[in-house]
């Protein structure tokens, strides 16, 4: 009984706080509003180097999104990947017997891989970029691993911290070493804006693939009942 | 008008499966629903004019997540063991 | 009053039905597909609204891109503590709030 008011309760005020979020989204879409952004970004593609407005403004205009975005990736990772219990990161149990799984592999993870490197090379140009591309070649990697084909590189080691921590370094290295030319805070070079996004974007890739691969990869498969790794019973 | 048409099933097809995502008794539809929401998002993002977040929307929202959910469901299930119960299992 | 309009409302609807489920849900994963939901309406809200006023805008177009990787990320991190969790109590809700007695959702 005390429940079902309760839920009655926190029902009326969910409704009540959509009413007001409603009303505020209407009184805002009236307003005709100050800046003008689009066109005020317009006017600015030439100077960034890509002709796609959302990769223009993800790279060079809100770089420092970005950056950070990037850093709180790689925290995500750092935190999933230490708290991982996994027996063994190529659980035979894990490897496929299914001749469907088999064959679909076999087609799909190279497709998906040209795939993930036309996104982001598209990107300068048209929908696609790091974001995307990154995004493919971690589902590339869940279906390995769902398959049972050992990835080696997400073994705790060199090769797992070098490409968790790649794409954050090498942005931060460029936003620095304009710092250091006398420049502005993350500003590019002109006339090295499009390679650098592009160098940028592919360490990206890289690096958020990593990421969310490893944060799959940690989740623990033992249950409840199961000792832990290093437990003396 | 076939525009207004088709942005209001949308509309209502979003907030349906979002409701019966979370009010589903069983743990494994609800994801199933959920990444059917996410798919809808993603053909919501493209009549927003947003191609960029449909594509990311379509792989991660509709793949990642799902596949992420679902390992989880398969682990965790409905099962709701008291506190009580693996005190009265130690020595 | 345009479909963009239309879209924002969806939008802070999505955002009432997430912050009822996370209030109200009592098993862990519920309460992560709740926030994921509302989420979701928030970043509907962030396109849409701009979308209305002055045509399609990159800006956050962006933002959002960014805010969803971010948010699998975190959904990736809330996953892995939850099994923790699990792991270590055997439990799959927090401990102020009972199950429902039949076994449903709320």
């Amino acid at each position: 009984m005390i429940r079902t008011i309760q839920t009655l309760i926190i029902a009326l005020a969910c409704i009540a706080f959509t009413l007001v979020l409603g009303a505020s989204i209407w009184a805002i879409a009236s307003d005709p509003g100050q800046g003008n952004l689009p066109q005020l970004l317009s006017e600015n593609m030439g100077r960034s180097g890509v002709e796609h407005p959302v990769t223009a403004v993800l790279l060079n205009f809100r770089s420092y999104d970005t950056l950070l975005e990037i850093g709180v990736l790689v925290i995500a990772g750092i935190a999933g990947i230490s708290m991982s219990k996994t027996t063994s990161l190529e659980d035979p149990d894990l490897r496929t017997s299914d001749p469907l799984l088999y064959a679909l592999q076999r087609w799909f993870i190279p497709l998906m891989l040209v795939l993930a490197g036309y996104l982001l090379w598209a990107g300068a140009d048209r929908p696609g970029g790091a974001f995307q591309a990154g995004a493919v070649l971690a589902a590339t990697g869940v279906l390995m691993r769902l398959g049972g084909i050992p990835m080696d590189f997400l073994r705790p080691g060199l090769l797992l911290r070098v490409g968790l921590v790649l794409g954050f370094s090498v942005f931060l290295l460029v936003a620095v070493v304009s710092v250091i030319g006398g420049d502005a805070f993350l500003a590019y070079p002109p006339g090295m804006t499009k390679p650098l996004i592009l160098v940028i974007e592919s360490v990206l890739t890289l690096s958020i693939a990593m990421v969310l691969l490893a944060l799959f990869v940690s989740a623990p498969v033992n249950d409840a009942e199961d000792p832990e790794e290093g437990d003396p019973s | 008008m076939t525009d207004w048409l088709l942005d209001g099933l949308l509309v209502s097809a979003l907030l349906a499966t979002a409701a019966s995502a979370l009010l589903s008794r069983d743990l494994f539809r609800a994801v199933v629903v959920f990444i059917a929401f996410g798919l809808l998002m993603a053909v919501a993002w493209v009549r927003l004019q947003a191609p960029d977040i449909a594509l990311a929307e379509a792989a991660i929202g509709a793949g990642l997540t799902g596949v992420l959910l679902l390992d989880a469901v398969s682990h965790l299930g409905n099962k709701r063991q008291q506190a009580s119960r693996r005190e009265g299992d130690k020595p | 009053m345009t479909s963009s309009l239309l879209y924002a409302m969806a939008g802070a609807a999505l955002c009432g039905i997430g912050l009822f489920g996370l209030l109200r849900l009592s098993h862990l994963l519920r309460k992560l597909l709740a926030f994921n939901i509302m989420g979701s309406g928030v970043f509907l809200i962030m396109v849409a609204l701009p979308q209305h006023q002055s045509g399609p805008d990159p800006v956050p177009q962006a933002l959002v891109l960014t805010g969803i990787v971010v948010a699998i990320a975190a959904t990736a991190l809330a996953v892995v503590l939850i099994r923790r969790y699990y792991h270590l109590s055997g439990m799959t809700s927090l401990e102020g709030e009972a199950g429902s007695r039949e076994g449903g959702p709320l």
